[in-house]
C-alpha cells in the first residue's frame, strides 16, 4: 500500500511548531516519550514500547561450526524486518533504504561495539559454537525506529539464557532447561542508541521525533553510547552539515539520556527476575494490559513538581493575613450573642452576567412582595461579571439535565462591606430561600 | 417503526461512501484530473471543473500536498471513487480547497461521527475556550486552525484525546485550561 502522502500544511505547522518550540505531544525538545518494557515467557522474548512504537524482540541459539578464520569465537546474527501492520507504507518482500540502514545501524552498535562476549560462546574450538540470533520485528511505527530497536536488542540479550553445556574430554553435553538451569550470556556492557532530528539546517534539534516530526526534518544524527560514556557507534545521514559543538552537545545530551534508559532497563530486568524467582505469574499475558475499545483510560501526565515547595511559599507569603481570632462573644441583647465576624461572603465568585442578573431582578422582587421582605432588593446589585466561561460552567451544571422550562439561578450578591454582620446571618436567609424557591418552582411544574 | 437501524462500529480504517464529505490530500496532477489520497484502498480522482466557478480558462489554484475537503459523487467498490467540490446546484456550500494555515491530524471514524452529531457538547465547549475553524472529514481526518500554533495544539490534543476521555474528565480538562 501506498503511505499516506504528508499535506503542506502539516509540514508548515510542524516546523512553524518547532521553531516555536512546540512539540505535538507537548514534550520539550530534549524529552523521550514514556517507555515500557515487558517480558514474554521464554526467555530473551520481550516487547519495548517508545511511545507508540513497538518493537519485538526475540533471542535464539544454535550449535553450529564455527567460521573458519575465527574458530574460537561464537555467531552473532541480528535480523530486523518491518512488519507491514507497522505502517501502510510497509510492504513484506521489498527492501527498502530505511530497512537496510536500520538493520546497519543494529549490527554496528551490538557487533562492533564487542558488547557480547564471542569467546564465551565457543564449545569446542574450531567445531562448535554457538550462534546468537537476535530478531527484531516492529509492531507499530510511530517514529524513532532505531531507539526502540536497540533497546529491544540489548534488553532481550540480557534476559536470553542459553542452554548449559559441559565438555569432557571429547564429549560435549548439551543440558536441557530440566537438568540445569540454562546460564545468561555475557555482555560486557549495553550499548544504546539515541536520535536527534534536526531542522532548519541544523538549528532546531528534537530528541526522539516521532512520525509526523520524521517527515519533516532535514536530517538524523544516532550516537550509540552505553552508561560508562563510551561512544560505540555514531552516525549522521540525511546530508545535513553539523558543526562540532553541535556534535559534541548531542553527545552530553546522550549520556544523560542512556544512564536514565540503563537504569529502567535493569530495573526491569530486576523485575522479571523476581517475579520468575518468587514462582509469580511472568509474560505477556501479564505484563501487556487489556485494551479494550470500550474502555476509558488515558496515560496519566507526569506532573512536575519541583516547584511546588517554592510555589507554595510565593502562595503563603502573598496572600492576606489571616484575620484576627475573637475569642470573647459580643452580647448583643440577653440570650443572643456573636463570636467573632463571619467571613466574607466568596459566593460572588460564581456570578453571573447582566442578563441572568436584570432576570434575577424581577424574580427577586416578585419573591419580595411574595415573601414580604425588603432585605433581598438590597442584595441584588448590579454587578458586572466579565468571566462568560464562568457562566457557561454553571450552565452546564445546571442545565443539562433539567427538564424544567424555566430555571432561574439564584445565587446571593457581594454584599455591601457596612453591613457585614449582618449580611452573614442573611445569607443564611437567602441560601434558604433560594433553595425552597426552586423546590417551589419544581412542585409547580409538576 | 421504520425498520432501518444504524450499527454503529468503532473502526480507524475508512471506506468511501456515495455523498460523504471527506478531507483529501492532493497527491497527483494528471492533465485535467488530481488525484487525492482520502484514506481508502484507492485514490480518488477529482475533476478541475469541479469547484464552483471553475472554467476550462479559469482553473482552481491547487498544488500537490494541498487539501481539498469535497464529497463523493461515485465511491463503489469496483472502481476508484470520484470526488467533487459543488453540490447538484453548482453551488459549493464551503467545499473546495482548505486554507494553507492549521493542522491535519487523524482520529477513529467513530469519534468523527460523535462531533459531526447535532448539538454536539464536545465543539460547544471547545468553542468556549477560543475561536477556532474546524473541518471534519468523514475518513477520520480533522483540520484545525486556531490564533496561535500553541492554541492550535492544545485543541488537537482534546479532540484526540476525547476518543477517551468521559464527559467529566473532558470538562475538568477544559475548566483547567480555561483557568490559564
Amino acid at each position: 500500500m501506498k503511505a499516506t502522502p504528508l499535506s503542506n500544511c502539516e509540514r508548515r505547522f510542524l516546523l512553524r511548531a518547532i521553531e516555536e518550540r512546540k512539540r505535538l505531544d507537548g514534550r520539550q525538545c530534549y524529552d523521550y516519550r514514556n517507555v515500557r518494557i515487558s517480558f514474554g515467557v521464554d526467555y530473551g522474548c520481550c516487547i519495548v514500547e517508545l511511545g507508540k512504537t513497538r518493537v519485538l524482540a526475540q533471542v535464539s541459539c544454535e550449535l553450529v561450526p564455527p567460521k573458519p578464520n575465527r574458530p574460537t569465537e561464537g555467531i552473532l546474527f541480528f535480523n530486523l524486518e518491518l512488519s507491514p501492520m507497522a505502517a501502510p507504507g510497509f510492504e513484506p518482500g521489498r527492501q527498502t533504504e530505511l530497512l537496510v540502514k536500520v538493520n546497519r545501524l543494529i549490527e554496528r552498535c551490538l557487533r562492533n561495539s564487542k558488547c557480547i562476549d564471542t569467546e564465551s560462546l565457543c564449545v569446542v574450538a574450531g567445531e562448535k559454537v554457538w550462534q546468537i540470533r537476535l530478531d527484531l520485528h516492529l509492531l507499530n511505527h510511530d517514529g524513532n525506529i532505531i531507539d526502540a530497536a536497540s533497546i529491544a536488542g540489548i534488553v532481550a540479550l540480557c534476559h536470553f539464557r542459553r542452554p548449559d553445556v559441559s565438555v569432557q574430554g571429547e564429549e560435549v553435553t548439551v543440558y536441557t532447561p530440566e537438568e540445569r538451569d540454562p546460564v545468561p550470556l555475557s555482555i560486557h556492557h549495553m550499548p544504546i542508541c539515541v536520535s536527534f532530528a534536526f531542522f532548519q539546517q541544523g538549528t532546531y534539534l528534537l530528541v526522539d521525533p516521532s512520525e509526523r516530526e520524521e517527515r519533516v526534518m532535514d536530517g538524523v544524527l544516532v550516537i550509540a553510547m552505553n552508561k560508562h560514556q563510551e561512544i560505540c557507534t555514531i552516525q549522521s545521514s540525511g546530508g545535513i552539515m553539523l558543526v562540532k559543538d553541535q556534535v559534541l552537545r548531542c553527545s552530553k545530551i546522550t549520556a544523560v539520556k542512556v544512564a536514565e534508559m540503563t537504569e529502567l532497563i535493569q530495573k526491569a530486568l530486576d523485575n522479571d527476575q523476581k517475579a520468575r524467582k518468587e514462582g509469580g505469574k511472568f509474560g505477556f499475558a501479564e505484563s501487556i494490559p487489556n485494551q479494550k475499545i470500550t474502555a476509558f483510560k488515558r496515560e496519566s501526565a507526569a506532573v512536575d513538581t519541583n516547584n511546588v515547595d517554592k510555589q507554595a511559599e510565593e502562595i503563603i507569603t502573598k496572600a492576606d493575613p489571616p484575620s484576627e481570632v475573637f475569642t470573647q462573644p459580643i452580647l448583643h441583647t440577653p440570650g443572643t450573642a456573636q463570636i467573632g465576624e463571619g467571613i466574607e461572603n466568596s459566593w460572588g465568585d460564581l456570578e453571573e452576567s447582566e442578563k441572568e442578573e436584570a432576570g434575577e431582578e424581577e424574580d427577586e422582587s416578585e419573591a419580595a412582595a411574595f415573601e414580604g421582605q425588603k432585605m433581598e432588593t438590597e442584595e441584588t446589585s448590579t454587578v458586572e461579571e466579565t468571566s462568560t466561561k464562568k457562566e457557561t460552567k454553571d450552565e452546564t451544571i445546571v442545565l443539562s439535565d433539567s427538564e424544567e422550562e424555566d430555571v432561574v439561578i439564584l445565587t446571593p450578591q457581594e454584599p455591601p462591606k457596612r453591613t457585614r454582620t449582618q449580611t452573614s446571618l442573611k445569607q443564611e436567609n437567602t441560601s434558604k430561600k433560594t433553595f425552597n424557591k426552586r423546590r417551589r418552582k419544581k412542585k409547580a411544574a409538576y | 417503526a421504520g425498520g432501518v437501524y444504524w450499527v454503529d462500529s468503532q473502526q480507524k480504517r475508512y471506506v468511501p461512501v456515495k455523498g460523504d464529505h471527506v478531507i483529501g490530500i492532493v497527491t497527483a496532477k494528471a492533465g485535467d484530473v488530481f488525484k487525492l489520497d482520502v484514506g481508502g484502498s484507492e485514490q480518488a480522482s477529482l475533476s478541475y471543473l469541479a469547484f464552483e466557478g471553475a472554467t476550462k480558462r479559469n482553473r482552481p489554484n491547487v498544488q500537490v500536498g494541498d487539501l481539498i475537503y469535497g464529497q463523493f459523487l461515485v465511491a463503489n467498490k469496483d472502481m476508484e471513487p470520484e470526488m467533487v467540490c459543488i453540490d447538484s446546484s453548482g453551488r459549493s456550500t464551503g467545499m473546495g480547497i482548505i486554507g494553507q494555515d492549521g493542522f491535519l491530524f487523524k482520529v477513529s471514524l467513530g469519534l468523527i461521527r460523535k462531533l459531526l452529531a447535532p448539538k454536539c457538547e464536545i465543539i460547544q465547549e471547545l468553542s468556549q475556550l477560543y475561536p477556532f475553524e474546524l473541518v471534519l472529514g468523514m475518513n477520520g481526518r480533522i483540520w484545525v486552525k486556531a490564533k496561535t500554533v500553541q492554541q492550535t495544539l492544545i485543541i488537537v490534543n482534546i479532540l484526540e484525546a476525547c476518543e477517551y476521555m468521559t464527559a467529566e474528565q473532558r470538562k475538568q480538562a477544559l475548566a483547567k485550561l480555561s483557568g490559564n
